[in-house]
Parts: C-alpha cells; structure tokens; sequence
C-alpha cells in the first residue's frame, strides 16, 4: 500500500533553475495494486518514483508505505519495504560484481549484513532455480561478471534480484526504454508474471501509451507535477490509445482549471 | 645484487604490501581515491616507536598504531560525506594535518628503535630453522616474521570482502545508487573501508619501523604512488579480477617493484642513487598508466569529479 499526500518536490530552490518538480501530488495505491504512469518529459514521473524510493526528498507532504511513514527515511531504510528497477540497465546491478553476487545483494536487502558469507551452496542452487524461470540460461553463469550481460539480460536479473527479499513494492521506471522491441516485450511479460505471482503492489512508469493501457488495472498520468487524471474499471477498458492520446493533449494543450472536468 | 640487498629488498616489499592492500581498498573496492596515507605511514610508524620507546609492550604499540590509523582515516571519510568535499582534497587535508601529529607524537623527528623489543621478536621460534638453511639470521627472521603477518593479513581481507558485509563494501564502490536501493548505508561502508585502508597503511608503518629500526616525520613521502604501483604491477602480471588473485597480486606486485627497484638503484651503469626512488617511482607508475589495456587507477581519480 502506498499514501501520498500533497508532496512536493523542488529542485535548486532559490536559484534562477528553480524547478517545482511535484507540486502537492496525490496518489493512493491499494495492496495488490498494479499502476502504469504516463506523462511528457518533464512531468515529475521519475521523481515521483524517488520520492518513493528515498532518492529526492518531500520538502512538503507525506510519504506512507504499508501504514509506515516514510516521509524522512533515507533510501537504504526504506529498500526493507520497496524494491525498484530503473531504467538505465547500468544502473540496477554492479557490472563488476558476478551475477551470484548481485543476486546475494538483493537477496539481502532490508536485513543486517555480517561477516557471514555472502554466498553458500543453497543460496547458489536458490539463485540458479530463479534463474532458470528466465529461460535465457542464466543458471549455467553464476560466476559470470554482470557487466558480460546484455541490457535484457540484466533488465531481467534486475526484475528478478527486487523479488529475492520478498518486497511487497515495486517501483519500475520506463524499464524497458532501453531495449529493443522484442527484448522489451520479454522483460514487460516477466514484470507481469512476477507481478502476479507475488501479488505485488507496483507503479511502472511507462512513455508508451500501449503498454501503459495493457499492463496493470490503474492508468495516472502526471502533468507538471500533478496527477491530471486516474482511470480504472470499466471506463479504462473501453479506452483505446487514440482515447488516451486525446486525454494526454486536452491536458497539455489547454491550461485546466479544473481536472473534474477531465473526469467527468 | 647481494644476498642482503635482495633480502632488503624483500623486507620493505613486504612491508609495502600492506600499503597495497590498503590503496587497493580505497582505489579499487571502494572508488575513494584515499591521498590519506602519505601521513597515515609515518603515524603508525611514530605511534609505535613512541610507544615502545615508552616502554609499552610492541604487540600493544603495533595495535595502538592500527588504531591511529583507522582514525585518521575516518576523518577522511567524515569529511568527504558529511561536508561533501572532494575525496582527493579531503585526503591531502588529513595527511597535511597528520604531518604536524606525527612530530607531536614523536616529540622529535627521529626516533632510533635499535636493540628495542619488536613484534619480529614473537616470531624467534623460527630461529633454528633458519639456522638450518645458512642464510643470515636476523634479516632472514625479519622477512619471514613480515610474510605470515602479510599473508594472514591478505586471507583475512580476502575472507572480508566475500562475507555480506565486504559484499556490501564492494557494491559501495561499483554502484552506489543502486547499493542503497539494496538497503545499503553506503555511508558506513565508506567510513568502515577508508578507516580499514588506514589502518593497514598504519600497520605497515609500524612494521617499518620496528623492521628497519627507527620512525621518522619523512618516510610519508610517495607511499600512495609506491602503493600504486604496487597495485597496478600485481594486476599487469595476473589480469584475473578474482578477489583472491587481486589481493595476492597486489603482495607480489609490492615485492617485485622493489626488487626491481632495488636492480635498478644497484646497476651501477644507471647512475641512480637512493634518493632518486620517488623519481623512479613516479616515472615507473607514469609508464604503466600510459601503457594500453592496464588499468587506470587514475581515471578513477577523474571519474567523480563530473557531475
Ligand atoms: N536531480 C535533479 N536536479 C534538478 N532537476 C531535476 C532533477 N531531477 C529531475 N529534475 C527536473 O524535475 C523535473 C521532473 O523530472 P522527472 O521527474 O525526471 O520527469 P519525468 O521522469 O516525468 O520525465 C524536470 O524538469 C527535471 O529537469
Ligand atoms: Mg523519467
């Protein structure tokens, strides 16, 4: 479950690039909720996402996951609660680390780390099990570097290591962006199995209309800072692209008084 | 070369080693360029010979100099994270600093350790089994003493770094955005692997002087290059990443560019005298970063000063 409440975010306050980056966003997820969010360039998605995960901070608002306050916990402490893949396949795992070990990472989040070691027998043999659910043969190169993998490949093993610590949040940013076509059609089924499987509550920024109408039961979508409209049910079916695009102008195009009318 | 020169030669590569594994830890594990230890080297070493010149026990100095070592470290980390200020001008600001604490602690600038008890004195037991080969007694006992506390060292760091902690520490370095997003206090991390880093430089600083029988202000200079190079030579002779192998190649890598230093000061064609080592140095790590495909310690110096 995930609250937010009249958050704000501003960038460089008190300098001539001052950026209002959200401007009082709400949003409230149910457990087991599954939301696309679209927006233009600019339209607060990603620091929407890292108001969430810890990495911008809400200098106005609330922040509440599971129930808990979050609103002023740094990024590490919060990792208990919320998992994330981005969207610079780089950026998600440690490409001079072996796979094995980016999976003991993520293995190990939200717990005290000690001087056991990082990686046994059943945790290997555990990692290999996942690993072949992918179906690329990841579970024959434990030991290879992640840097050898490609941008699918390690989208992949992003989306699998936010499972391995039994997170019940997911944060995913235009994850596929990155790829190719038919490698993005790939990771987006995996995200909707693990999504499903685990029951997973999970926000997925996406710059693709379709996909964005294809995955999940909720569609937000963020305009200068701002949810401009939330659609669900039974009017989200009967939307087609065209329908969205439509909704994406009328909100771009036009300075809006009031977003019931878009609604309405 | 003679027997004693190569033993020398051996004695201070070893010692050195220490000071590799330190460098490889801020430069390599953690990418925090540490400058630190071109004080935190002379610290330990005054730490300890002011200590046993005091009379204190030489296991107890040695610690005490591990301990100042770490500190001196942490404020190095403490000043990068909590003032945000350059890792590399936050670690030339520590080691101008340690340089007025080491004549403190000294008192002098010089303190001479000779016919003092020394930690090399717990390793007598090896006596009669040196005096079985032939070879010279005392230097012998030194470089033996040097390699089970250097090789016990190196397989404790290598068993760190693969436990979840020292997994953690590595992931600081790699990614750090996404080491936080695992729940990593990355913060931590650094203070913990910069103060270790120290503390091994301070080790090695104690060893030194306790080995070659004095402390003194000026032995600082360049140990982060020698450190370097010690580094880069390990890594241009075994091209593995493997945690082991990296740390073994930085103790072979420090042996053998002072055995190849020492065939270079003592070819006598050359014209080198011992105080040309940082020149040699220096020029020596300046080949190796110009040399293609070996990895450069100091792009990393560059690397996070761009937005
Ligand atoms: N770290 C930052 N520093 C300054 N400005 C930023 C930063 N992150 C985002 N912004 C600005 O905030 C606004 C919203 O950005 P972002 O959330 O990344 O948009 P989106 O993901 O919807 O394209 C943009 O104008 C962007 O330039
Ligand atoms: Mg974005």
């Amino acid at each position: 479950m995930i609250s937010v409440r009249d958050v704000h975010v501003t960038f460089g306050r008190g300098t001539p690039l001052e950026n209002r980056a959200l401007r009082g966003l709400d949003l409230s997820v149910a457990d087991g909720e599954f939301i696309t969010v679209i927006g233009s360039n600019g339209a607060g998605k990603s620091t929407l996402l890292n108001v969430l995960s810890g990495d911008a901070r809400a200098e106005r608002g609330t922040v509440e996951v599971d129930g808990i306050d979050v609103t002023r916990w740094p990024t590490p402490k919060r990792a208990s609660l919320i998992a994330r893949v981005f969207q610079d396949p780089m950026a998600g795992t440690c490409e001079r680390l072996t796979i094995e070990e980016n999976m003991a990472l993520a293995q190990a989040r939200g717990r005290a780390r000690g001087l056991g070691a990082a990686l046994d027998k059943p945790r290997r043999a555990l990692f290999r099990d996942k690993l072949a659910m992918l179906g690329l043969g990841l579970e024959n190169r434990l030991g290879d570097s992640m840097g050898l993998l490609s941008g699918g490949q390690r989208q992949a093993v992003s989306l699998l290591m936010s499972t391995l610590a039994g997170t019940k949040t997911l944060l995913l940013d235009e994850h596929t962006a990155a790829l190719d076509p038919r490698t993005a059609a790939f990771v987006l089924d995996l995200t909707r199995r693990i999504v499903d499987e685990q029951k997973l509550t999970a926000l997925m920024v996406t710059h693709s209309m379709r996909d964005a109408l294809d995955h999940g039961s909720r569609t937000v979508m963020l305009h200068e800072g701002k949810v401009v409209f939330d659609i669900a049910g039974e009017r989200r079916k009967a939307m087609d692209v065209p329908d969205l695009l439509r909704l994406f102008k009328q909100v771009r195009g036009e300075e809006l008084s009031d977003d019931s009318l878009l609604l309405s | 070369m003679s027997l004693i020169a190569t033993l020398g030669a051996i004695e201070i590569g070893l010692v050195f080693a220490l000071v590799a594994l330190g460098v490889y830890i801020t430069f390599r594990v953690l990418d925090f360029p540490d400058l630190t230890v071109d004080g935190t080297l002379p610290l330990g070493a005054a730490v300890a010979a002011a200590m046993i010149a005091g009379g204190v026990n030489p296991v107890f100095a040695t610690l005490a100099a591990i301990v100042a070592g770490c500190l001196a470290g942490s404020v190095t980390a403490w000043l990068n994270i909590r003032f945000a200020i350059l890792h590399l001008l936050a670690g030339i600001l520590t080691m101008t600093a340690l340089f007025s604490i080491n004549l403190r602690v000294m008192g002098v600038p010089n303190i001479p350790l000779m016919n003092r008890p020394t930690v090399i004195d717990f390793f007598a037991w090896l006596n009669p089994l040196i005096a079985m080969t032939g070879l010279p007694g005392r230097p012998t006992l030194r470089v033996l003493a040097l390699l089970i506390i250097v090789l016990v060292i190196g397989a404790l760091l290598a068993r760190f770094l693969k436990t979840e902690f020292g997994l953690a520490m590595r992931a600081t370095g790699a990614n750090p955005r996404m080491a936080r997003a695992q729940g990593i206090r990355t913060d931590m991390h650094v203070y913990v692997g910069v103060a270790l880093s120290n503390g091994l430089v301070a080790l090695a600083g104690a060893l030194f002087a306790q080995t070659a029988g004095f402390a003194d202000v000026s032995i600082g200079t360049g140990t982060i290059i020698a450190g370097l190079a010690a580094v880069i030579l390990g890594e241009t002779i075994f091209r593995t990443k493997s945690i082991v192998v990296a740390i073994f190649s930085c103790l072979i890598g420090a042996i053998a560019y002072r055995l190849a230093i020492a065939l270079a000061l003592n070819a006598g064609w050359l014209g080198l005298r011992a105080s040309d080592l940082n020149l040699v140095t220096a020029v020596l790590v300046g080949i190796a970063l110009m040399l293609p495909g070996v990895a450069n310690p100091l792009r990393s110096l560059f690397k996070r000063s761009a937005p």
